[in-house]
């Protein structure tokens, strides 16, 4: 054997112990799905509850994210003023903030003891314990993803495309449908994707921020937590649907990211 | 270039030693450093770790390892290979489904403790709850265990005995402002606490780990007593160090301990 080939072994075995701890939990658990109650599981009556919610809970983070996150993506990556590290340390911060403390700010923030609890319920308004505030959970811990995105996006937009286009006369508006909008779209889309993936596995943040009630706040994280200790062929089922959809929309990333 | 192999080496050694530093260790002439895992229902939590501390000072060189959680999630992880030397359940259920899967001795379990139920309220009792009727009053927010939590399943028994009391249809309606079903007692008493639900049912001596909560008590005729079971788990390395602990829960000194925190004694 060269000495090459012994230097192989380095990076070879590292490389393989890492890749069983990330693959063999993950066939497990579809080896363990692969029996005749798999649809029966998948298709219960809580099952579904849960899927549903989780996939209208998680659009709607998406949309909000989108609407609001936008917009502020275009502000970080052209506008110059004060403080600006500050915001964007701001927005990166739930990316990396353990789930259970979003919660439990969440709560101290919006709860009906919180810090705005008593002006909102002077409006009639009680987040906790609503599907509400497993979107606000949702997106608290899953919208920085997509603003991450789109701020790179757009920095990367020729600025002397904007100039010429601003020298053609158009206003800030023109310039960000017609000339920024097609050009970053990919990037917008594989954000909201990154998105779209967390809010759907979002746990902690909801769980003590919104409760578990199945239908309204019991999500499928949620629903395989609970389902674990009630019927582990349940929670199995879900988490199998869950990685189902979590590879397709991390196939149709790749095949944005392979576009750029 | 030769120098990062070596890197390598030095790195998965102490990985290795890291690993090991869990196994027996010498604390001081002639004692062994042993651990005493112990997983129990989460309404022990304070009541065991003061009970385990004075374990701790009576036997030196052994630690007691303690995982709290709703006896049900224990129970599974019991069964999916978790490695527990003692085992302490809110309910005879869990128990019996470790028997009938071959992990504890059938003649083991011992009733230990009992307990009973509370209706617990934030200390401003913002929903102005008087009564237990009052639990079906529409708009109340009422936080429970789930129903496959001890704790939670006992508090929908108590419900069904209250049916002959206030009405057919009271459970219903209680269970209708339902906000909540929390994974163990202890999160329905955070719940509570933060003041973010109005209501919640627990245990007797949950309220008593937390007097600043308003309470309401339950009638016997309506309550439902919870019995508390401690085993020694088969595939324990340490059963004699686990049925030393279990008799220490067991001993006079080990029911004062636990009593105090609110706990009753078996019936």
């Amino acid at each position: 054997m060269s000495s090459r080939g012994r230097h192989d072994l380095l990076f070879i075995l590292p490389s393989l112990l890492l890749l069983g701890l990330l693959g063999l939990p993950l066939l497990a658990l579809i080896a363990r799905a692969a029996d005749r109650d798999f649809l029966s599981h998948a298709l219960s009556a809580s099952a579904l509850a849960a899927l549903r919610l989780s996939l209208g809970t998680s659009l709607a983070c998406v949309l909000i994210t989108l609407l609001l996150g936008t917009p502020l993506a275009y502000v970080l990556a052209r506008w110059k003023f004060r403080f600006k590290p500050w915001l964007e340390m701001l927005i990166d911060l739930p990316i990396v903030l353990p789930p259970s403390v979003a919660g439990l700010a969440l709560l101290i923030a919006f709860g009906r003891r919180g810090l705005f609890g008593p002006a909102l319920s002077a409006i009639g308004i009680s987040l906790p314990f609503t599907t509400v505030a497993v979107i606000l959970a949702q997106t608290f811990v899953a919208a920085p993803l997509y603003v991450r995105a789109a701020r790179v996006g757009f920095q990367q937009v020729d600025q002397q495309l904007e100039e010429a286009a601003h020298v053609e006369g158009a206003n800030q508006w023109q310039l960000f449908r017609e000339v920024m909008l097609p050009l970053v779209g990919s990037h917008l889309l594989t954000g909201a994707i990154l998105t779209w993936t967390r809010a759907l596995g979002e746990f902690g943040a909801t769980i003590l921020f919104a409760g578990n009630l199945e239908g309204v706040t019991q999500t499928m994280p949620l629903a395989i937590y609970l389902g674990f200790e009630r019927d582990l062929g349940v929670a199995i089922a879900l988490s199998v649907m869950l990685m189902g959809v979590s590879i397709l929309l991390l196939a149709i990333t790749r095949r944005l990211e392979t576009k750029n | 270039m030769m120098k990062r192999p070596a890197l390598l080496v030095a790195l998965i050694a102490l990985l290795v030693t890291a690993c090991g530093a869990q196994t027996p260790a010498s604390v001081g002439p002639g004692t062994e450093l042993r651990t005493l895992t112990v997983f129990a229902a989460a309404s022990l939590t304070d009541a065991f770790e003061e009970l385990s501390a004075h374990f701790e000072a009576a036997h030196p060189g052994v630690r007691v390892s303690l995982n709290f959680a709703g006896s049900q999630a224990l129970r599974t992880q019991i069964e999916e290979g978790a490695q527990a030397d003692v085992f302490a359940s809110a309910s005879g259920e869990e128990m019996d489904a470790l028997v009938t899967g071959g992990l504890a001795d059938a003649q083991a379990p011992a009733v230990f403790l009992s307990n009973k139920l509370v209706v617990i309220m934030p200390a401003d009792n913002p929903a102005a709850l008087e009564s237990l009727e009052g639990l079906a009053t529409p708009g109340l927010k009422l936080v429970l265990a789930a129903e496959d939590v001890p704790v939670g399943n006992y508090s929908r028994q108590a419900l069904d005995l209250m049916n002959g009391a206030y009405g057919t249809d009271f459970k219903a309606r209680v269970l209708a402002n339902v906000v909540s079903n929390e994974d163990n007692v202890k999160q329905v008493v955070a719940k509570v606490q933060l003041g973010e639900a109005d209501a919640g049912i627990v245990y007797t001596s949950d309220a008593v780990a937390s007097p600043e909560l308003q309470k309401l008590e339950i009638p016997a005729e309506v309550n439902v007593i919870a019995e508390y079971q401690i085993v020694p788990l088969l595939r324990s390395p340490n059963l004699a160090l686990a049925g030393e602990f279990i008799a220490y829960a067991l001993s006079a000194d080990g029911q004062a301990i636990l009593r105090a925190w609110g706990f009753l004694p078996p019936q």
